[in-house]
């Protein structure tokens, strides 16, 4: 069943999207982070201009995070006062994002822009939680490792604006959490992703926040990041599909629930293991477009951009 | 005015099939009068005037038909609204291939094919080819530069080759085909990235090496109903659009969060 996509100005296989929606709703919800990650490289490869894959990706996960975080909300996982000092630094990195993404946009050097990102993003974290992970398996295996100290202290502790976060038992500068923010906006609107998959960590590591707060309290700012991200691409870029968002929510919704129950049966490093690993993959994949000859040296773009 | 706006809210579908139309009998008119100078040598139509992208649209065919006023051959080229188009060159920065030049032309039709009824290089000389823009080779793709010929070339060949895998420059020519001596037709492809806006589709009949009639018929592309809705609301009003998408994100979240709650 083919179905035309207004904005992109294609026509697609509306099976294979819906297919796509919900493979990716499916990790997403077995693993816990928003898979905007995959998404996007697979827009961008069923021939969806990467503009629009990002844009439109933005507006999907506005609705993909709302239902995460419902669940999260109803076990009261989410820190509301630390989320809206992340959101305070994550809406000025998101109109930041836009606006450099329009700028790379005119220049002709987005799509390189948002591969990059994603090679580097993606490779750095996933290496990361590729040893940790590993790590933490063999940690298993040989149970008399040492336990690490509960807070470590370091220079990004003592910063100013100090603000108590009762939820997370926390009383650190809000810089810290407005900073982590601004990066996940960024990457929002050059990305098109939630970029869970890096607040996650910063949270986890750089705030040392409690682990179960830290997955609904990402998500609740995410909803926001996202919605101004695909507020400002729609007004600013014009690369909002709302037809081509639609059907990926459908598949990410059902898949997501799957995924969730699907998760509950694996062990938290094994988990972490398989998402680092195709986090892995992903990056290579993009890194080995990058570095080798593409079939044809020369792209057309119509219109004045 | 009220009322008017009250009448085009509630039916923008009806509307934009009158203006098609409307557009489309001047259009039309205009042909004929034009058509009518060359004294009827050549008589051509489209099976139909308006290719309408709908939301299933997968690519489409029109029938071109016509008949002559004896033997001779035909040569039918249809070309696409012109718009600006950049091309772009790929070089090796740092081991990684990135854009580092790019050359821009002015008026590049959008989509452009060639259907004969015999090949071209059998019909007419090149001044004849050249004048009216037969065949790929022919076309004129007008760019401001100073590059030397070679590199415009090159850029040139680049833009064409990218149209043809887009499916929007034919790459082999179609087949005018002759019923009996005066009667010809030939199908001509929309794919489903055809671009929308107004195309001219104009016939020619060559005898003995020379273009003696021509006959211009429009034919316009324009997307109607749900996705013609969807684009001109992006297009005009940008932030409600915006706006809509992220409540209607919203909603869709919150109803899937409330439907599998107890799953």
């Amino acid at each position: 069943m083919q179905v035309y996509l207004p904005i992109a100005e294609m026509s697609v296989n509306a099976l294979l999207v819906l297919g796509m929606g919900w493979l990716v709703g499916f990790l997403s919800g077995m693993f816990g982070v928003g898979g905007g990650f995959l998404m996007t490289p697979l827009l961008i490869f069923i021939g969806v201009p990467p503009a629009i894959a990002v844009g439109t990706q933005a507006n999907q996960l506005v609705a993909a995070s709302v239902s995460g975080v419902l669940a999260h909300w109803r076990r009261g996982n989410v820190d509301v006062k630390l989320g809206v000092v992340m959101l305070g630094g994550g809406v000025v990195g998101t109109a930041v994002g836009v606006w450099i993404f329009g700028i790379l946009q005119r220049l002709g050097q987005i799509d390189i822009a948002i591969t990059l990102s994603y090679v580097f993003f993606l490779g750095t974290i996933g290496g990361m939680m590729l040893v940790e992970s590993s790590r933490a398996i063999l940690r298993r295996r040989a149970p008399t490792a040492k336990r690490g100290k509960l807070h470590r202290h370091i220079w990004l502790h003592g910063l100013p604006f100090k603000m108590r976060f009762q939820r997370s038992k926390l009383y650190i500068s809000a810089l810290l959490p407005a900073g982590i923010g601004a990066v996940g906006g960024m990457l929002v609107a050059i990305m098109g992703i939630g970029g869970g998959f890096l607040l996650v960590p910063a949270m986890i590591y750089l705030l040392n926040m409690p682990a179960g707060l830290v997955a609904g309290t990402s998500l609740f700012q995410i909803i926001f990041t996202t919605a101004a991200a695909t507020l400002l691409q729609a007004a600013t870029n014009q690369t909002v599909d709302a037809m081509l968002a639609l059907l990926l929510l459908i598949g990410g919704v059902i898949g997501a629930q799957f995924g969730t129950r699907a998760g509950t049966r694996l062990r938290g490093e094994t988990a972490r293991m398989a998402l680092s690993m195709i986090v892995v993959a992903v990056a290579l994949k993009l890194a080995w477009d990058l570095f080798s000859r593409p079939d044809d040296l020369y792209t057309l773009t119509m219109g004045l951009r | 005015m009220a009322g008017l706006r009250i009448l085009t809210k509630r039916r923008p579908m009806k509307r934009r099939l009158v203006q098609a139309a409307a557009a489309l009998a001047g259009l039309l008119l205009g042909g004929t009068v034009a058509a009518t100078v060359w004294a009827q040598q050549l008589v051509a139509d489209l099976s139909s005037h308006l290719i309408a992208i709908t939301t299933g649209f997968t690519g489409t065919e029109v029938v071109l038909f016509g008949t002559t006023d004896g033997a001779g051959d035909v040569a039918i080229v249809v070309t696409g609204p012109r718009s600006p188009a950049t091309v772009r060159r790929k070089q090796r920065v740092a081991g990684m291939w990135m854009n580092t030049d790019s050359l821009r032309f002015d008026q590049v039709p959008s989509f452009y094919t060639v259907a004969v009824s015999r090949p071209l290089d059998q019909l007419v000389g090149r001044p004849a080819l050249e004048r009216h823009q037969l065949g790929l080779p022919q076309l004129q793709l007008p760019a401001e530069s100073t590059l030397p010929p070679e590199e415009l070339a090159a850029y040139r060949s680049a833009l064409i080759r990218n149209k043809q895998r887009q499916g929007l420059y034919a790459i082999s020519m179609g087949q005018v085909a002759f019923l009996g001596e005066r009667l010809f037709r030939t199908n001509i492809y929309f794919p489903a990235n055809v671009p929308t806006g107004l195309y001219n589709v104009e016939a020619l009949l060559i005898r003995d090496g020379e273009v003696v009639s021509a006959q211009t018929t429009p034919l316009v592309v324009s997307k109607i109903g749900f996705s013609a809705e969807v684009s001109d609301f992006a297009r005009n009003r940008p932030v409600v659009y915006g706006v809509a998408a992220v409540l209607g994100a919203i909603a869709a979240g919150w109803a899937a969060g409330a439907a599998f709650r107890r799953v």
